[in-house]
């Protein structure tokens, strides 16, 4: 493909490249975006260029050279793309501005395929970058920095809407209202990104099938990562951490089918897994670390299967709304709170392990009591209650507890 | 200067006394173990919690008691003598509370100065944790010191220390718990603020569970808490209630052993 394109350039007589310097033979972007045929390069060299409502609407590659700056001028957009196989690589994009009434964005792709943004700086962008309607772009290793200082006044960071195939890898998001955000957008992968302190979710994900999530990291952010109404979703290999605050989840998944979450650190959040109308996934090989709930299992979570977590410093393992079953199972799972014995050394405990405390019920009833927090009283109610459990639900049990923890 | 004498007096004695000695050698046990083999310094300073906010509280009053109950004779020989009662009461006092109080700071402080292990950011929590202790030593020595002036009898003088440590440890928070459940269509969050201040033992707790468990107050009614207490007016609420009930009976106790006919 690319050695065709090549040839095709030969036979054209090459593809040019063109310069955009202040007060050069080509002083704006703008002038250059009109010079360009199909597969030329614009080289934008160092400086502030004060002209939004670029549009792009050739296959063209622009590459920013030292401080090429796009200002938007706190009122408009600054670069659309409108034809496919554009690339735009370490431009400097800020200063957009809010708006309640339009989601202006810094980079704004409409209904292309096969373009790359790379290595772009979008600071004060009201939506970094936007991508409506279009397929198999990859957008990796921006920095995408919101200036906001409410909610109200900040866009994502990156915006998918109803686009398809995206790879969004190794960006750096902070400030938005979502850092990441895909809404029918399905096969997207989200790799290695950094997304921290945004107002609202550091991924938030809705309708989107299919999609996978590997080593990112989300920290800091106002309510955590939602991810909701989706199938066959992966995540593995994230890491939650410092997501706290009265409605702040590590992980918060509502109504998601057939996926697997696996290898992933939550640590000292709120709660850690709040999953609600989650069904037949597997949670696996986890590390739940010091957070106030690890996982919170509403009952209209049937068929999951934990596994192979670790639990680990949590105030409540475990807190489920359901006094009667567990439609979910758990098993060798570790957990810190288990006083069990191994008598035929095979790693696993003899006794079964019941992670949903007395208290959690208690506290899931009537949330003031959490003030009781480690009292004595509580500790010794718990142990009449893992003697005779009353309160707590009967089936929500490890059978087979890890002694020790240690990753399978 | 009368009071001094006997103060120094007293911590011979109490220096004597295998029973000092031997909460601080416990402490010093406890911690090392849970600083080597109970998963790092902040799981440590957790279970060192429930130690400080139980075991404190109950060496201090039953100690405290039956040390006084001991040294009866002891009182009566020195209130022979031209001394103050004032001044006396108060080297009681200082000698009874203060060697506890630097016991349990020596068995809990020490291993982890050898540890290394409160440095950072944990060496927050381990002063609240000390500062917890001590004043909880305070307090359950005043009421001791009460106790064993109010009550002559002393086997009914050591119940009632033990059954006073076992409200303020236990019932008052299953009363608590009670009251919760049985108004739970009320906004609670005041109230139990209110009813937790009024027992040192709660206060102490909610105080040391703000810096150690955050994560799970960051919840709608925990911050609550949190604001409450991390308030100036909380903050002063907190260490006037403690320094109250430290006062308090101390005051009491004063009265009756200036008045006490021995």
């Amino acid at each position: 493909m690319l050695l065709f394109a090549a040839v095709l350039a030969l036979a054209g007589g090459g593809a040019r490249r063109i310069v955009v310097a202040p007060g050069g033979e080509v002083p704006t972007v703008a002038a250059a975006l009109r010079l360009a045929r199909p597969g030329d390069t614009v080289l934008v060299t160092p400086g502030v260029y004060r002209e939004p409502r670029l549009e792009v609407t050739v296959p063209v590659t622009i590459i920013g050279q030292g401080e090429a700056i796009l200002d938007g001028g706190g009122a408009h957009e600054v670069l659309t793309l409108r034809a496919d196989g554009v690339v735009v690589r370490n431009l400097t994009i800020r200063n957009v501005g809010s708006s309640m009434t339009e989601d202006r964005a810094g980079i704004r792709l409409d209904r292309v395929r096969g373009c790359v943004i790379a290595d772009n700086h979008l600071l004060g962008t009201f939506f970094g970058i936007y991508a409506a309607r279009s397929s198999d772009c990859v957008l990796s290793g921006n920095l995408v920095e919101g200036h906001a200082a409410a909610q109200t006044a900040a866009g994502n960071g990156i915006h998918l809407f109803s686009s398809r195939g995206f790879t969004v890898s190794g960006n750096r998001i902070r400030g938005h209202r979502d850092g990441i955000y895909l809404e029918f957008s399905g096969h997207a992968a989200i790799l290695g990104n950094d997304s921290r302190d945004n107002f609202r979710y550091g991924l938030h994900f809705m309708y989107s099938d299919s999609c996978e999530y590997r080593h990112n990291a989300f920290t800091r952010n106002g309510a955590g990562v939602a991810v909701m109404y989706s199938r066959r979703v992966t995540m593995t290999g994230n890491r939650f951490e410092d997501n706290q605050g009265a409605a702040a989840y590590g992980l918060l998944l509502k109504e998601i089918k057939d996926s697997r979450i696996d290898g992933n650190v939550m640590a000292r959040n709120t709660v850690g897994l709040f999953a609600e109308g989650v069904d037949r996934s597997e949670i696996a090989g986890n590390q739940f670390l010091g957070n106030g709930w690890a996982v919170r299992l509403m009952a209209d979570a049937t068929d999951n299967g934990f596994r192979r977590n670790r639990f680990e410093g949590n105030t409540f393992d475990v807190a489920t709304n359901s006094s009667t079953s567990s439609p979910s199972t758990f098993s060798e799972n570790y957990w810190d709170g288990y006083t069990g014995y191994d008598l035929n050394h095979d790693g696993f405990g003899d006794v079964p392990f019941r992670p949903v405390r007395l208290f959690s019920v208690l506290v899931e009833q009537n949330e003031p009591l959490i003030i009781l927090s480690r009292s004595f009283l509580l500790d010794l109610l718990e142990a009449a209650e893992r003697v005779a459990p009353v309160l707590t639900p009967e089936t929500l049990i490890d059978s087979r507890p890890l002694m020790r923890w240690r990753r399978s | 200067m009368t009071s001094l004498t006997v103060f120094r007096y007293e911590l011979q004695d109490l220096r004597r006394s295998r029973w000092v000695l031997g909460y601080v050698a416990c402490l010093l046990l406890l911690t090392e173990a849970l600083l080597r083999f109970g998963g790092g310094g902040p799981r440590a300073v957790l279970s060192l919690m429930n130690v400080v906010l139980a075991v404190v509280p109950l060496v201090s009053i039953v100690f405290g008691t039956m040390y006084l109950y001991g040294s009866r004779n002891f009182i009566q020989l020195l209130l022979a003598q031209p001394v103050g009662r004032g001044s006396l009461f108060a080297g009681l006092y200082a000698g009874l509370a203060i060697p506890l109080a630097a016991g349990f700071v020596l068995g809990v402080g020490a291993p982890f100065l050898w540890d290394g292990a409160g440095e950072g950011s944990l060496a927050g929590p381990l002063l609240m944790l000390l500062g917890a202790g001590i004043l909880l030593t305070l307090v359950f020595t005043a009421v001791a010191l009460l106790v064993s002036l109010l009550v002559d009898d002393r086997a009914k003088g050591l119940g009632l220390a033990i059954l006073l440590w076992l409200a303020a440890t236990a019932l008052y928070d299953a009363l608590i718990v009670l009251a919760a459940t049985s108004l739970s269509d009320h906004p609670l969050e005041l109230p139990l603020i209110g009813l937790t201040v009024l027992n040192p033992v709660d206060l102490g707790r909610v105080l040391l569970m703000l810096r150690l468990d955050t994560p799970a107050l960051m919840g709608y009614t925990g911050a609550v808490f949190e604001r409450f207490f991390a308030s100036a007016l909380g903050t002063a609420l907190a260490a006037g209630a403690l320094v109250l009930w430290c006062a308090g009976p101390l005051a009491a106790a004063h009265r009756r052993f200036c008045r006490k006919d021995f």
